[in-house]
C-alpha cells in the first residue's frame, strides 16, 4: 500500500471518535474560520468573476444569437440553432478530431519523455544546474518564435531539415503537417512535464526506496510498484496540465500551417469565425463548445481520477 | 506640468493641423504620393502613411478588429475591392456624397467603380486595377488562343511533337483558384450570385466553369504543381522554360525582363481566353480602394485626402513606379504609359468590359468555401460540385455558414 493512502486511512480513523458535543465545539472553530476565509477571498473571487465569469456567460449569449458584424441590423434572437449549425458542420469535426489526436500523442509522449527528462535531472550529480536549465530551453522560448524557426526549417530552400529528408514541402500535405506541428508541441512542453514530474519524484522517500531494494526489487520494480504510485498525484496534475494546455492549441498550427489542408484545431477554427468571418454567433458557439470540452476533461480528472490541485492534502479530494 | 508639456505637443487636434492617418498595404513609392499630396494640402491636412502587414488577410484582420472596436485613429482606408462590400455592411466606412462622389466617380472604369458599390451607393474611391493577361511564347505558338478549348488543344499538339507545352496558372486552394473560376464562369455568361448579392444561383453559365475547370486541371496540360501554385510560382515555372502559356498579372512581365531575359523577348500577350469562339473573355479585377472611416474625427479632410491619393496624377504616377494599373481611363491614352506597360491596350480592353467578384458584404466567406470546393480542380463533378457550392454559399449568405 503506498504511503499517502495509509495516512488518510489513518486521519480518517482519528476523526471517528468524536462526540457530538465534541464535533460541535470544532465545527464552530471551524465555522469562524470558514468565515474569515470567505471574507480574505472574496476579493480575488469577485474579480475572477469579473474577468473570467463575465466573459463566458457574455460568450453564451452571443452564441444564442444570429449576430454577424457584416450584417449588423439582421441580429437577433435564435435560440441553439448555431450549436446544430456547428455540431452538424464537418469542419468542426474535423478540427475536433486533428485536436483530440493532438491533444492525445502530445501528452502521451511528452509524459515518456518528461519522466525520462526528470529521472535524469533528478539523479544527476555533476552539473545538475546546467542540466536542468538547459532542459528548460524549449520552454522558456516563446511559442510564436519557435513555430517561425520550425516552419522555416520545414521550408524548401531556406530549411534545413526539409533539404535534410527530400525536395517536397512537408508543410503542404497534411499527415507530415500533423505530425510536424506535434513535433514542436512535444519539443515545446516536454520541459515543463520534466517539471513537474520531478517535483513528484522528491515526495518519494529514499527510505522507501531502500526499503524494497532490501526485499530484491529490480530497478524496474521499484520504479513502477513504489515510485509511480508515491508518484500519482504529480502524474496526474502534470497529466490534466498538458491536456487541457494541447487541446487548446493555436500558436504552433497559425504559424506552421494556418490551418490549411485540414489542419485547424478547434482553437484555429474559432478564431477563423470569430476574427476572420466576422461572425460573432457561430464563433462564440466554438467558443462555448471548447470551454465545455475543458470543463469535461477537467471533470475526468478530477472526480474519475482523483487529480487534486498541487499541494493541497488528502481533503482536497473528493 | 513636465509630464504634460509632451502630451500637448501629440495633440494636435485642437486648432493644430488635423493629421490623416492613411492605412494602406506596403507600395514601395506611396510615400512620394503622400508626401506630394501634404505639401497640396498646403497645412489644411496632413496624411501619415501607417503601413500595413503584406499579407491580405493580415492587413484586412487589423483593420476589421479596430473598426470594430471604433478605434477613432484611423481614417482612410486601403481595401481590397472584394472587402469594400463588407466594410458598408457592417456600417465601418462613410458613404460617398454630393462633390466628392462626383469627383471619384469622373473618368473611373465602369468595372472597378462597381466594386466599390454597395446598395447603389458609392463607399470608396477606386484607386488601382488590375487585370490577369495570356502570355505565350511566340516561338511555339503562332496565333494565341481565343478559348479554352482552343488553348488545352494547342497545348496538347505541342505535347504531341515534343515541345514545351504546359498551361501556367494558379491553381492552389487560394483566393486565385477563386480568381480563376469566376472569370471562366463570366466568360460564359453565368452567375454565382444573383443581381442583388443575396441568394447562391450557380446557374448553366456556373456549372458550365466548372465543367471547363475540372476539363482543363485533367486534360494533362498543366504543370505538375498546378495544385500548389500561388501567383509567384507560377511566374517562376513559367520562366524555367517548359511552359508555353501563362495567365497572370502584369507583374510577370518585368519580372522576366530581369529574371529570364531571353524567354522575355520571345513572350508576347494576348486577351485572356473566352469560352465562346465568338465572344470575348470577361476577366476578374483585382485592386483597391480608398474608403474614409466611420469613426475618423476628420472626415472632411479624409476625404478630401483620399482624392488627392487617387487622382490622376498620382495614378499615373503609381502606375509607372510601382506597376499598378490606374482606373481613370484617360491615363492609358498618356504617352509615358507606353513604355511601363506596353501590354497596356489589351489591359484597357480587357477592363472595358472587366468581370467584379461576387459583389457581397460575405465574398470572405462565399471565397474561402469555394476555394475549398474548388479543391482540386481535377475532382470537381460539375452538377455535384455546383448543388454543394450553391447550398453552403447560401448559408455564408444567412450567417450560417462556418469557414474551416
Amino acid at each position: 500500500m503506498s504511503a499517502p493512502t495509509t495516512a488518510a486511512a489513518k486521519h480518517r480513523a482519528e476523526d471517528k471518535p468524536l462526540t457530538k458535543a465534541e464535533k460541535a465545539r470544532l465545527s464552530e472553530g471551524k465555522r469562524a474560520e470558514r468565515r474569515l476565509g470567505w471574507l480574505l477571498c472574496a476579493p480575488a473571487a469577485l474579480v475572477m468573476l469579473a474577468v473570467a465569469g463575465y466573459p463566458i456567460l457574455y460568450s453564451v449569449w452571443l452564441s444564442l444569437q444570429r449576430y454577424d458584424l457584416k450584417f449588423p441590423d439582421e441580429r437577433e434572437f435564435v435560440g441553439l440553432s448555431n450549436y446544430a449549425t456547428v455540431l452538424g458542420n464537418q469542419y468542426w469535426w474535423t478540427a475536433f478530431g486533428v485536436t483530440m489526436l493532438i491533444t492525445v500523442v502530445t501528452v502521451v509522449i511528452e509524459l515518456i519523455l518528461g519522466m525520462g527528462l526528470a529521472l535524469i535531472m533528478h539523479r544527476t550529480l555533476v552539473g545538475r544546474g546546467i542540466v536542468r536549465t538547459s532542459a528548460l530551453i524549449p520552454y522558456g522560448i516563446v511559442t510564436v518564435v519557435a513555430a517561425f524557426s520550425w516552419r522555416y526549417a520545414w521550408t524548401p530552400g531556406t530549411g534545413y531539415l526539409a533539404n535534410l529528408f527530400s525536395d517536397s514541402a512537408p508543410l503542404t500535405e497534411r499527415a507530415s503537417s500533423l505530425a510536424i506541428i506535434m513535433l514542436a508541441e512535444i519539443w515545446k512542453t516536454t520541459p515543463f512535464m520534466a517539471l513537474l514530474l520531478m517535483a513528484g519524484l522528491a515526495l518519494v522517500p529514499e527510505d522507501l526506496l531502500k526499503a524494497a531494494s532490501m526485499d530484491g526489487a529490480t530497478a524496474w520494480q521499484r520504479f513502477t510498484k513504489v515510485m509511480l504510485p508515491v508518484m500519482k498525484p504529480a502524474i496526474l496534475v502534470a497529466l490534466l496540465f498538458r491536456s487541457l494546455d494541447a487541446f487548446r492549441v493555436f500558436d504552433n498550427i497559425y504559424v506552421l500551417t494556418a490551418g490549411a489542408n485540414e489542419t485547424s484545431s478547434v482553437s484555429m477554427l474559432a478564431y477563423n469565425n470569430l476574427i476572420k468571418g466576422l461572425n460573432l454567433g457561430i464563433g462564440s458557439t466554438m467558443s462555448v463548445l471548447i470551454f465545455l470540452t475543458v470543463a469535461i476533461i477537467a471533470f475526468i480528472f478530477v472526480k474519475l481520477f482523483g487529480t487534486a490541485a498541487p499541494g493541497s492534502n488528502e481533503e482536497g479530494k473528493r | 506640468m513636465a509630464l504634460l508639456t509632451p502630451l500637448a505637443a501629440c495633440g494636435g487636434d485642437d486648432g493644430g493641423t488635423p493629421t490623416i492617418n492613411l492605412y494602406y498595404a506596403p507600395e514601395q513609392n506611396l510615400q512620394k504620393v503622400v508626401d506630394d499630396c501634404n505639401a497640396e494640402a498646403a497645412g489644411r491636412y496632413r496624411i501619415d502613411y501607417q503601413v500595413l502587414p503584406r499579407g491580405a488577410d493580415d492587413q484586412r484582420v487589423q483593420m476589421v478588429r479596430r473598426l470594430a472596436a471604433e478605434d477613432d485613429g484611423m481614417d482612410v482606408l486601403g481595401l481590397d475591392i472584394t472587402w469594400t462590400q463588407e466594410f458598408a455592411s457592417a456600417d465601418w466606412i462613410l458613404e460617398w456624397t454630393g462633390d466628392n462622389k462626383a469627383q471619384a466617380e469622373r473618368g473611373t472604369l465602369a468595372g472597378p467603380l462597381a466594386s466599390a458599390e454597395y446598395e447603389d451607393k458609392l463607399y470608396a474611391a477606386p484607386k488601382n486595377t488590375n487585370v490577369q493577361l495570356l502570355w505565350y511564347r511566340t516561338d511555339l505558338v503562332q496565333q494565341p488562343p481565343r478559348t479554352w478549348d482552343e488553348m488545352i488543344q494547342q497545348s496538347l499538339d505541342l505535347k504531341g511533337q515534343g515541345k514545351p507545352f504546359e498551361v501556367i496558372t494558379m491553381g492552389a486552394q487560394y483566393e486565385g483558384l477563386v480568381v480563376l473560376y469566376n472569370t471562366i464562369v463570366a466568360s460564359a455568361g453565368g452567375h454565382i450570385l444573383n443581381d442583388e448579392g443575396t441568394e447562391a444561383v450557380f446557374d448553366q453559365g456556373a456549372v458550365r466553369g466548372l465543367e471547363i475547370l475540372q476539363k482543363f486541371a485533367s486534360a494533362g496540360v498543366t504543370s505538375p504543381s498546378f495544385t500548389n501554385s500561388i501567383e509567384d510560382d507560377a511566374r517562376l515555372q513559367f520562366q524555367s522554360g517548359n511552359a508555353a502559356y501563362q495567365l497572370n498579372w502584369p507583374f510577370v512581365y518585368p519580372a522576366m525582363q530581369e529574371g529570364a531575359p531571353d524567354l522575355a523577348a520571345k513572350v508576347k500577350w494576348a486577351r485572356y481566353p473566352g469560352v465562346d469562339a465568338g465572344t470575348p473573355s470577361k476577366v476578374t479585377i483585382g485592386g483597391y480602394n480608398l474608403a474614409v472611416s466611420k469613426y475618423s474625427k476628420h472626415p472632411e479632410e479624409a476625404f478630401d485626402a483620399a482624392l488627392c491619393l487617387r487622382n490622376e496624377e498620382h495614378q499615373k504616377f503609381s502606375a509607372i513606379n510601382d506597376g499598378v494599373p490606374p482606373t481613370i481611363e484617360s491615363i492609358y491614352a498618356d504617352p509615358e504609359m507606353a513604355e511601363a506597360y506596353p501590354m497596356k491596350d489589351t489591359i484597357l480592353e480587357e477592363l472595358r468590359d472587366a468581370a467584379n467578384r461576387p459583389l457581397s458584404p460575405a465574398y470572405q466567406n462565399i471565397s474561402t468555401v469555394m476555394s475549398a470546393t474548388l479543391s482540386p480542380p481535377a475532382s470537381i463533378k460539375p452538377e455535384q460540385t455546383a448543388k454543394e457550392l450553391r447550398g453552403s454559399i447560401q448559408d455564408a449568405l444567412e450567417s450560417k455558414g462556418v469557414l474551416p
